[in-house]
């Protein structure tokens, strides 16, 4: 089994227009940010995206967003140190926004992953986000039903990846990025060094390569915290 | 009153500290970012406390000198941070599961206002703009306590602690205890029990400035803060 990829351009090769798509990071913490500029140069617009912000600057999912490529986004808050690429769209009406407190939206990608399509949580209830969903009383306290979250696609970041699609991350780069390898039609990986199979001990692989359908190697990733400080602009 | 108040109530870095002393040794806490994040500088000696980020670590410590940072290290407020010994890192729904399944001791958030019934709102003026909720709605589940920080007053005098908020909720019912620039005081059974006010501030003018009614127990503490 090989899943790797030599190239950015042929593991987004297959996204279309009005695709879906889970992006992984926190912030600019685990964000593929090579894989969205190798996304932005493919084309693709019309797009839906997960992702828990709306992008930071003028890199990565901000540029994304910048280039007229998003169409809606589905985040838990969509705010930064430079927020203007989003605000000024959503403020214009341009783009449309779901806010989904973050650990519903975490949630809702598991239960997608899963194959379990709702779920309650006590988080929202009694809230203008909880507005329109069914509401049940468990052992005398309120719950909210809330669906969930698959995609046609993700973009992760990872650490480590071997041929078989298991993978490692790096610290707190790890957030979302586990949960939307489970929940999207096509996972699509970049990692910091491809490595033989049986390299990565069994003990320590965080998503088992059943969850991944592509693995291209990004050797030196960029952070969005650096090249924001850079004043970096994509393209 | 509102010019009287500002020369004697606390500074947020002494309304944090008071926050800091209830903090026991091996209590697992999560503080909201911004304002409550500073509670983690005033940890008393001898206690060791766990700190949780949302976005996947425990037991992270002080932020790292200017130019260590490495940015796959980060709390949920997007600062750069450092590990202490027996840190841990876990993905988005661990981490929630965390906060959702009672297993923190407590979470420390801000406040636009709070009800006399544990509601807090916190997440939005209501005022339009971008809305933006994070994990606010999540935290105020969950943690065994449940706490506020914040002035006692808003800028323009208005009360923070009210009866029923008007600004939209995070969540219902949610907050045990809240500490202000003038007093702590809990709620209990969907009434604000006063423990501690300034000793400089009357109780009658304490009143005034709250929009809810003040319980007392058999004693008032003074909230008495060192100069921090």
């Amino acid at each position: 089994m090989d899943k790797t990829l030599p190239s950015l351009s042929e593991a987004v090769a297959g996204i279309g227009d009005g695709s879906s798509i889970m992006i992984g990071g926190f912030g600019g913490s685990g964000a593929p940010i090579e894989l969205i500029h190798a996304l932005i140069d493919a084309g693709p617009k019309n797009l839906t995206v997960i992702n828990n912000n709306a992008g930071n600057g003028h890199v990565g999912l901000a540029a994304l967003i910048e280039q007229g490529r998003v169409a809606k986004l589905i985040c838990s808050f969509p705010r930064s140190a430079d927020p203007k690429v989003f605000t000024d769209l959503y403020l214009a009406g341009k783009i449309e926004l779901e806010i989904v407190p973050q650990g519903t939206l975490a949630e809702r990608i598991r239960a997608g992953g899963a194959g379990i399509p709702a779920f309650y949580t006590p988080s929202s209830y009694g809230t203008d986000l909880a507005e329109g969903k069914p509401v049940e009383e468990f052992d005398g306290k309120h719950y909210v039903r809330e669906r969930w979250l698959k995609a046609d696609f993700a973009l992760i970041k990872g650490e480590l990846g071997d041929p078989f699609g298991n993978l490692t991350y790096r610290m707190a780069a790890r957030n979302f990025n586990p949960l939307m390898a489970m929940a999207a039609g096509q996972t699509i990986a970049q990692v910091s060094k491809i490595v033989p199979a049986g390299e990565i001990d069994p003990e320590h692989v965080v998503t088992p390569g059943i969850f991944v359908d592509s693995v291209v190697q990004v050797a030196d990733p960029k952070q969005e915290e650096t090249l924001n400080r850079e004043g970096a602009v994509y393209p | 009153m509102s010019d009287a108040l500002d020369t004697i109530k606390l500074s947020n870095a002494q309304i944090a500290w008071r926050a800091a002393q209830d903090i026991e040794d091996g209590a697992y806490v999560n503080l909201g970012i911004g304002f409550p994040e500073m509670i983690a500088t005033f940890q008393p000696e001898g206690r060791e406390v766990i700190y949780h980020t949302e976005n996947g670590v425990l037991g992270f410590g002080k932020a790292p000198a200017k130019g260590e940072e490495d940015w796959d290290l980060i709390n949920a407020g997007k600062k750069a941070i450092t590990l202490n010994p027996g840190a841990a890192f876990f993905h988005h729904a661990d981490s929630f599961s965390m906060v959702r399944g009672g297993h923190l001791d407590l979470a420390v958030l801000g406040a636009y206002q709070v009800a006399e019934n544990g509601d807090l709102a916190n997440w939005s003026t209501g005022k339009g703009g971008v809305p933006a909720v994070g994990g606010a709605m999540d935290l105020v589940h969950g943690a065994k306590r449940v706490a506020v920080i914040t002035d006692h007053v808003t800028k323009k005098g208005d009360p923070k602690l009210v009866e029923r908020c008007t600004m939209p909720l995070t969540g219902v019912g949610c907050v045990t205890r809240v500490y202000t620039s003038l007093a702590v005081v809990d709620i209990v059974d969907g009434h604000y029990v006063l423990l501690e006010k300034l000793p400089q501030i009357s109780f009658d003018d304490l009143q005034a400035v709250t929009g809810a009614v003040l319980k007392t127990g058999e004693t008032i503490a003074d909230l008495v803060v060192p100069e921090v």
